[in-house]
């Protein structure tokens, strides 16, 4: 494709494609880079090596088996231990880790531990709710943009160009502070910053399939378009969409735990990882580092882990891909 | 240059096009985006007569709180609203801030000077890690500094940024006492250099440091990409030094794009600043701002929102001009 010969043009070209599609980092943007092509062309100097896919193998596995462990610890520890996370007990309070309390306990003697797994359920949710709302969002605005085209799809790209100039931490406070911060807003306030990647994927990706001799196919059979959208495109973007979910999900996570560090996110009284973090950050003048490393700690294990997924999940669903190791 | 070259539009005249275009691109965003703002503003339950007299609004009479709507003119139809908050934004007069009793202009103006200050040295402490942590994994892939790099920068990615601001605070200002935990100056001293400069070691070097992997894994990605390529094989069967190849050769051309997208990167600037700042008292806008959403300061949000946006846009003009500037080969493409 891109052809790195010696036309100006052509290269100034493949040298933009490159940029554009670095700044659109992550969410499996599936523009073809000059990198890819380089790679094939060259196979010896650019190519990962054995050990290279070996060690993501190694990464993969491991992440799905720490999604698996949270997994359960979020699940199953809530309904059966009989440890209730709200407990103060007072004599108990600001305890380093030891072997009763593996994380420590809080200002008001609750185990740390217990009150992270909680957290992190909350969190969860949080995460995969909003995930998948801007899913949604992002799905239903790229398929309408690209399967409609003209002045749609100009009028909705404009609007996520518009968005995307609005750092999205910044405009996420504005949704919540405004509305007032609970449940509903945090979630709102995700969902509404978040699809853009989305939506731009699922354009690109049915405009390439628009081109294709089945839809062609369809469109002779006399289908209206909105079949076409349903039965030809939108299946066949369905794997790129859940990629792009996985993906979004840390992200969502990182957005709770901030707006609710930032006092912003859940009520209080919801043990968020955030909010945790948040009551961690007073007592930590006083030396008590615990009671809020444990629970950050736990977002960047829970965001490293579904990123390992991620990739797995996109070596599923694209083999051409595979020799991209990057995330 | 060949004679037979196309002929190629000069650099004062492609950066001025660009410019343009660029321009009448950003001026309906803003119009858009303050659009979005008065919108949420509108639906929002929020209403700024009763924020105004707070629990005093038990006592005020209904004459009195009448008076107040019709004056400010709360009940007017909504575009009449938009239009008078748009030319009034236009005219630079950005609404009082509630919270700081100051018009918002002010606010700004004394806050600023100091967010640049921390992400400017942040932003520098992540492109020096970004240039010696990206050169040496890219020369040596696959060595056990490359994967030790390429790991932590996915972790710290991964971590959040007043997460990682809280262990640096733990660690160094109340486990070891070396720094100073919050504000600009110790209590009771005055705004020195020195002072300063003390208090702000901490905040920028986890701002760069949270900042650095994405310019890591892109000057690494960057340097690889180049050094599979003809003329830098062209170059070795010169027999040239390793050295010279990768850094004279090979790193000249893959540091271009890195250098330019800084100006890319203003929307997690904006985001890292937002949060160091607040963790670390910092007297910047960003921390302003957050002040400003826990109390609902209406006027301060929405031009902090703005400011945002207009510096965002500006970002992406300055990487784009750079580019057209530092790689001629862009300008071609028009």
């Amino acid at each position: 494709m891109a052809d790195t010969g010696t036309d100006p043009a052509t290269e100034a070209r493949s040298y933009r494609r490159r940029r554009s599609s670095v700044r659109r980092e992550g969410a499996g943007d599936r523009r073809p880079s000059s990198r890819r092509t380089v790679r094939r062309r060259r196979p010896g100097s650019g190519r990962p090596g054995p050990g290279e896919k070996r060690r993501a193998r190694l990464r993969q596995t491991v992440s799905i088996a720490i999604l698996v462990l949270l997994g359960l610890a979020v699940l199953v520890v809530p309904p059966i231990v009989d440890l209730d996370q709200q407990q103060v007990v007072l004599r108990q309070a600001d305890l380093p880790p030891s072997t009763d309390h593996p994380f420590g306990t809080d200002e008001v003697g609750r185990d740390v531990l217990l009150r992270c797994v909680y957290g992190l359920r909350v969190s969860f949710t949080v995460g995969i709710v909003a995930a998948l709302v801007a899913t949604a969002i992002g799905v239903v605005v790229g398929a309408i943009a690209g399967a409609f085209g003209g002045w749609t799809d100009r009028i909705l790209m404009r609007l996520v160009d518009t968005l995307a100039s609005v750092p999205h931490l910044l405009l996420g406070i504005f949704i919540v502070a405004i509305f007032r911060p609970s449940l509903s807003a945090v979630i709102a306030s995700i969902a509404l910053t978040h699809w853009l990647s989305t939506a731009r994927i699922v354009r690109s990706e049915i405009l390439s399939l628009r081109e294709r001799p089945f839809v062609d196919a369809a469109i002779v059979g006399g289908a209206t378009r909105w079949r076409i959208i349903r039965r030809h495109l939108l299946p066949n973007v369905a794997p790129q969409a859940l990629l792009a979910a996985t993906l979004m999900v840390p992200h969502a996570i990182w957005h709770e735990t901030a707006l609710s560090f930032l006092g912003l996110g859940l009520p209080a009284h919801l043990a968020s990882l955030g909010n945790m973090i948040n009551d961690g950050q007073r007592s930590l003048l006083t030396g008590v580092w615990w009671t809020s490393f444990f629970p950050g700690l736990l977002v960047v294990v829970a965001a490293l882990a579904i990123a390992g997924l991620a990739g797995h999940l996109r070596d599923r669903t694209d083999p051409q891909r595979r020799a991209e190791l990057m995330l | 240059m060949k004679p037979s070259a196309p002929p190629r539009p000069s650099l004062a005249a492609a950066v001025w096009r660009l410019v343009l275009r660029r321009l009448l691109f950003a001026f309906p965003v803003v119009v858009l985006v303050s659009a979005g703002i008065f919108v949420l503003g509108k639906l929002s339950p929020f209403d700024p007569v009763a924020a105004y007299f707070g629990v005093r609004i038990l006592r005020a009479s209904p004459e009195q709180l009448a008076q107040i709507r019709q004056d400010w003119g709360v009940d007017d139809p909504a575009w009449l609203q938009y239009g008078r908050w748009l030319s009034r934004l236009a005219g630079g007069d950005l609404g009082d801030s509630r919270l700081f009793s100051q018009p918002v202009s002010t606010v700004i103006a004394d806050r600023l000077g100091w967010t640049v200050l921390l992400v400017g040295v942040g932003l520098l402490t992540a492109l020096s890690i970004a240039l010696l942590a990206g050169v040496a994994a890219a020369w040596h892939r696959g060595g056990w500094f490359d994967r030790a790099v390429t790991s932590l920068a996915y972790a710290i990615e991964a971590a959040p940024v007043f997460w990682l601001a809280l262990a640096a605070l733990s660690l160094f200002a109340v486990q070891l006492r070396w720094l100073p935990a919050a504000g600009v100056s110790d209590t009771r001293a005055d705004v020195s250099f020195a002072q300063v400069a003390e208090h702000l070691i901490l905040p920028a070097a986890v701002l760069g440091l949270a900042q650095a992997p994405w310019f890591v894994l892109f000057v690494r990605q960057a340097l690889l990409t180049e050094l599979a390529s003809d003329y830098v094989l062209a170059a070795r069967a010169r027999g040239l030094a390793e050295r010279a190849v990768v850094l004279r050769h090979a790193l000249r051309t893959g540091l271009l794009p890195a250098i330019t997208l800084v100006g890319a990167r203003i929307p997690e600037l904006i985001t890292g600043a937002l949060l160091v700042e607040t963790v670390f008292s910092w007297p910047g806008v960003a921390a302003a701002t957050v002040t400003a959403a826990t109390s609902v300061d209406f006027p301060l949000l929405a031009a902090m929102t703005l400011l945002a946006t207009v510096a965002v846009l500006a970002g992406n003009l300055l990487a784009d001009v750079l580019y057209a500037v530092v790689d001629p080969r862009v300008r071609a493409d028009g």
